[in-house]
C-alpha cells in the first residue's frame, strides 16, 4: 500500500523541510506556514471556533442532550490548512464530473421510460426494478428538461492506481439530497477572514457564486406553466441536522424556506400559506427524502411533506429538485455500472475511474470478499454516513468474524472494495501538524447546462490512520482551493 | 411572507422585549430592597412580581415561600419557568433560528450571541456576583437587538411584524408593571401621612420611573416634585414617552396599518379604538374609576389584539 500526501511528495514527512519535497502548487503555502510563529495556528483555530458558534454554523446531533436537557448543537471541526488542487488537475476533474452526471441523468430518465439500457443488456434490469429506490410512481412521468439530479454530490478520493500513480477515483455518487455545500462556502469565508494575506499570494478560484448558480439551475428547471417561477427550499425543520444549510441556501438565494406545514395543494397546483393568502410554488428544492414528501403516496405518517404533492408533480405543475426516484442511480449496487452507462449514453470513454468493486451478490465476488475480508472495505448497498461499513484493516478479529456472518446471510446487501490508501493532507491536530486522510465532494449542478464551481467540500478523517471522513464519525472539513492558471 | 415566518418574527421580538421588561422589573425591586424598608413591604414587592406574571402557582410548587433570593432565581435563570429571562432569550433565539434566513446576518448573530452569552454568564455565576450589572446587560442586549433590527432590516413586512411584536409586548409589560407597583402602595396613594413615609414614597416612585428609564424624562416633562398621578400620566398617556401605553399603542397601530390586508380591518379598528381612548383620556378620570380596574381591562384588550393578529396573519389559513 503506497502512502502519499497532497502537499509533500514523500512520506513520512519532516515539516518545514525547506521545500524540496513540496509539490509545486503547495510551495507558497508551505513557505508561509514555515514563517508562522508556533502558537499562531492554535490562536486562529480558537478564533474560528468562536466565529462558527456565533454565526451558528452548527449541526444538531440526534438524541444528544446537554446537562439541561436541551438538544445540543455541535460544530463540525474546521481544519485551518487548506487542501489545494492545481488548475490542470481540476480541469480534468471537472470534465469527468460533467460527463458522469450527464450520463447518470440520462440513466434515470431511461429507467423510468424506455429502459433501453436494460434491453441492451448493459445493466441487469433486476438491479433497478427490484430496488427499493425505484419509484413506480415515476414511470412515464416527464420531468422538466429531463433532468432528475439537479444537485449531485460526487465523492472523489485520490489514491494510487494500478500503475502506481496518484489518480482521482469516484467513490460514490450522491443524487438524492447531498449536503455539505454550505460548509464549502463558509470554510472559504473563514479562511479569507483568518488569512487574508494568503489570498493575495495565491490565485484561488472563487466559489461564492454557488448560490447564484443554484438559483439559476432551479429556475431553469421550472415547469412550463410560468415565466416567473417561485422557488422555495423545503426543510424538515430546525431540528434537522442540516438545518443551518437549508436556511443558509434559502437566504443566499433570496427564496422562502418552507416546511411541510406551510404548503398545501389545490386544483392540481401547489401553494404556500402567506400573510397575504396562498401563493403558488413552482420549484421545490427539497431537503426531505422521497419517503416523506407526500403522505398520500409514500409514508402516511409523514408530516414533513405535503399531501397531494405527487399529483401536482405528475401533472407537471411543480418541479421537485432533486426529482423523486433518483435513488435508483446512486445505490452502491448500481455504482459499478456507471462507466458502462457513460459509454452507452454518451459514446465516450469515462474520464474518471471507479474504484474496482466486488458485488457480493455474485457468488465469485462473495467468496473472494470473505477470503480477503481483512484487506477490504465492505459497504452496505443502501448505507450512508459511514454507518454499517467494515474497514477490514482497521477491524479486530472478532469484528471480522461477526461481519462475515452478516455478509453470508445477506450478500446482496453488500459491495466490497480494496482498501484504498486515500491521499492525506497536513492537518492541524492536537499533536501539531500531521497527515490525515481526505476526500472531496464537488457539487455538480444540472439545469439547462451542467456546471460546477471550482472546488468542493474536502472532508478529513481527524483520527490518525482513519479512512472514515463522515462528520457523524468524527470527521472534519477543510477549505478547498482550486488554483487558477 | 410565509405565515409561519411572520409568527416567528413576531414572537422573537416579543420574547426579547419581555426579557428586557422582566430585567427592568427585577432591577427596580432589587434596588428598592436596598432601601431601608420593613420586611413586610419588601415581601409585598416580591410577591407582586410573581403574581403579575401569573406565575404564583408554578413558583409555590417549586420554591414554597416567597423570598428575594428564590424569586430572582426563578425569574432570571430557571429554565423550567417559561417567563424567566433565560427562557425568554432562548425562545427569542429559537424563533430567530427558525427564520434565520429572513433576518440579516447582523440580527441573527446578535440574537445568537446574546443567547450564547447569557447561558455562559449564568453558568459562571455572573448574576449572583452583581445582579444590577446583569440586568443592565439584559437591557443593553435588548437595545442592541432593536437597534440592529431597525438599522439593518429591509423596511418591509418582516420588519413590521417584529415591530408589532415589540410594541404589543411593551404595552402589556408596562401595564403589568404599573399594576403591581401602584397596587403595592394603594393605601398611601394620595400622599403619605408622616414625613418619613413621604421620603420613602419618593424613593418608591423614583424607582418605578427608573424602571422605565423615566426619571429624567419626568423632570423634564413636568418640572415638578414626584407625584404618583403624574407618574401614572407619564407611563400611560404621554405619546412622547417611549415606554408609555399610548406610545406603544401608537406603534401597534402604525405597524398594523402597514400590514393591512382585506382580512385585518377589524383588528386595526380595535387597536385604533384602544389607542384613541388613551390619546383622549385624562389621568384624573382613570384614577377616579380605579387604576387597577382600568389596567385589567387594558390587559384583556391587548391580549385580544394579540389573538386577532394571530388569526389575521400568523396562523395558517384553512385550505
Amino acid at each position: 500500500m503506497t502512502k502519499f500526501d497532497e502537499m509533500y511528495t514523500s512520506l513520512p514527512y519532516e515539516f518545514f523541510s525547506g521545500g524540496e519535497k513540496i509539490r509545486e502548487h503547495y510551495k507558497i503555502y508551505d513557505e508561509w506556514l514555515a514563517r508562522q510563529p508556533g502558537d499562531m495556528m492554535a490562536t486562529r483555530r480558537e478564533e474560528a471556533e468562536l466565529i462558527f458558534r456565533r454565526v451558528g454554523i452548527t449541526f444538531a446531533v440526534y438524541g444528544d442532550k446537554d446537562d439541561t436537557g436541551a438538544g445540543t448543537e455541535r460544530l463540525i471541526p474546521f481544519d485551518l490548512i487548506p487542501r489545494i488542487i492545481a488548475a490542470r488537475e481540476w480541469d480534468e476533474l471537472e470534465k469527468g464530473l460533467v460527463q458522469r452526471v450527464t450520463a447518470l441523468n440520462r440513466f434515470i430518465h431511461d429507467c423510468y421510460h424506455d429502459q433501453e439500457i436494460f434491453k441492451a443488456g448493459v445493466v441487469p434490469i433486476e438491479q433497478v426494478v427490484g430496488n427499493a429506490q425505484f419509484r413506480e410512481e415515476m414511470v412515464g412521468v416527464n420531468v422538466a428538461g429531463g433532468v432528475y439530479s439537479h444537485i449531485s454530490g460526487v465523492d472523489i478520493v485520490r489514491a494510487v492506481n494500478a500503475k502506481g500513480e496518484p489518480e482521482y477515483f469516484v467513490l460514490e455518487d450522491n443524487l438524492r439530497v447531498p449536503s455539505g455545500v454550505s460548509y464549502m462556502l463558509e470554510n472559504r469565508k473563514m479562511s479569507m477572514r483568518l488569512f487574508p494575506g494568503l489570498f493575495s499570494a495565491h490565485k484561488v478560484a472563487p466559489v461564492a457564486h454557488y448560490p447564484d448558480l443554484l438559483l439559476e439551475t432551479l429556475r431553469d428547471s421550472s415547469p412550463a406553466t410560468t415565466a416567473e417561477p417561485t422557488v422555495v427550499v423545503l426543510t424538515p425543520g430546525m431540528h434537522n441536522s442540516a438545518y443551518f444549510e437549508h436556511a443558509f441556501l434559502a437566504q443566499q438565494m433570496g427564496v422562502e424556506l418552507v416546511e411541510g406545514q406551510d404548503l398545501f395543494t389545490r386544483d392540481q397546483f401547489l401553494y404556500m400559506r402567506t400573510t397575504r393568502g396562498p401563493k403558488r410554488v413552482d420549484v421545490i428544492y427539497r431537503r426531505v427524502d422521497d419517503d416523506f414528501l407526500d403522505p398520500k403516496v409514500f409514508r402516511p405518517d409523514s408530516t414533513l411533506g405535503c399531501a397531494g404533492l405527487m399529483d401536482v408533480y405528475r401533472a407537471g405543475h411543480v418541479t421537485i429538485c432533486n426529482a423523486v426516484g433518483t435513488g435508483v442511480a446512486d445505490d452502491k449496487s448500481i455504482y459499478p455500472y456507471v462507466p458502462r452507462m457513460i459509454e452507452f449514453y454518451l459514446g465516450e470513454k469515462p474520464l474518471l475511474s471507479n474504484v474496482p468493486t466486488l458485488m457480493c451478490r455474485n457468488a465469485d465476488d462473495l467468496l473472494y470478499t470473505l477470503d480477503n475480508l481483512k484487506d477490504l472495505v465492505v459497504k452496505e448497498v443502501h448505507g450512508a454516513g459511514g454507518y454499517g461499513m467494515l474497514v477490514g484493516p482497521a477491524a479486530t478479529k472478532a469484528e471480522l468474524e461477526k461481519f462475515a456472518l452478516v455478509l453470508r446471510a445477506h450478500p446482496e446487501n453488500y459491495i466490497a472494495q480494496p482498501t484504498l490508501s486515500l491521499s492525506s493532507c497536513p492537518t492541524f491536530v492536537e499533536s501539531g501538524i500531521a497527515p490525515r486522510h481526505i476526500d472531496l465532494r464537488p457539487y455538480v449542478l444540472s439545469g439547462k447546462t451542467v456546471q460546477l464551481v471550482p472546488g468542493g467540500l474536502t472532508r478529513v478523517a481527524l483520527k490518525e490512520g482513519s479512512l472514515v471522513v463522515n462528520s457523524s464519525q468524527g470527521g472534519g472539513t477543510k477549505d478547498t482551493w482550486v488554483l487558477e492558471q | 411572507m410565509l405565515s409561519r415566518t411572520a409568527d416567528h418574527l413576531f414572537w422573537m421580538s416579543r420574547y426579547t422585549e419581555r426579557a428586557e421588561n422582566t430585567a427592568r422589573l427585577l432591577d427596580v425591586n432589587y434596588q428598592t430592597s436596598l432601601l431601608p424598608q420593613s420586611d413586610a413591604v419588601a415581601l409585598v414587592g416580591w410577591q407582586g412580581l410573581i403574581s403579575i406574571s401569573e406565575l404564583m402557582p408554578a413558583y409555590t410548587e417549586k420554591y414554597g415561600e416567597v423570598n428575594a433570593r428564590d424569586v430572582m432565581d426563578f425569574m432570571v435563570k430557571d429554565e423550567t419557568n417559561p417567563s424567566s429571562i433565560v427562557s425568554c432569550l432562548t425562545a427569542a433565539r429559537e424563533n430567530a433560528r427558525a427564520v434565520r434566513g429572513t433576518l440579516t446576518t447582523e440580527l441573527w448573530e446578535t440574537q445568537n450571541q446574546t443567547w450564547l452569552e447569557v447561558r455562559r454568564d449564568l453558568k459562571a455565576g455572573v448574576f449572583e456576583r452583581d445582579p444590577a450589572a446583569f440586568f443592565e446587560w439584559v437591557k443593553f442586549h435588548s437595545h442592541l437587538s432593536r437597534g440592529v433590527t431597525v438599522g439593518t432590516m429591509l423596511m418591509d413586512e418582516a420588519l413590521y411584524f417584529m415591530r408589532l411584536g415589540t410594541f404589543l409586548e411593551r404595552a402589556d409589560n408596562t401595564a403589568r408593571m404599573m399594576d403591581v407597583k401602584f397596587h403595592a402602595v394603594q393605601s398611601d396613594f394620595y400622599g403619605a401621612a408622616s414625613e418619613r413615609d413621604q421620603e420613602y414614597d419618593f424613593y418608591h416612585w423614583s424607582a418605578i420611573l427608573r424602571s422605565v428609564s423615566g426619571f429624567e424624562i419626568y423632570r423634564k416633562v413636568y418640572r415638578d416634585v414626584i407625584k404618583p398621578e403624574l407618574v401614572a400620566d407619564l407611563m400611560m398617556l404621554r405619546p412622547d414617552m417611549p415606554r408609555s401605553l399610548l406610545a406603544s399603542l401608537n406603534e401597534v397601530v402604525n405597524n398594523l396599518g402597514m400590514l393591512a390586508t382585506e382580512r385585518s380591518g377589524d383588528t386595526l379598528r380595535r387597536a385604533g379604538k384602544l389607542c384613541a381612548e388613551l390619546k383622549y383620556g385624562h389621568i384624573d378620570e382613570i384614577l377616579a374609576t380605579g387604576l387597577h380596574a382600568y389596567l385589567t381591562q387594558f390587559l384583556d384588550r391587548v391580549n385580544d389584539l394579540g389573538s386577532h393578529i394571530s388569526r389575521d396573519f400568523l396562523v395558517p389559513l384553512p385550505n
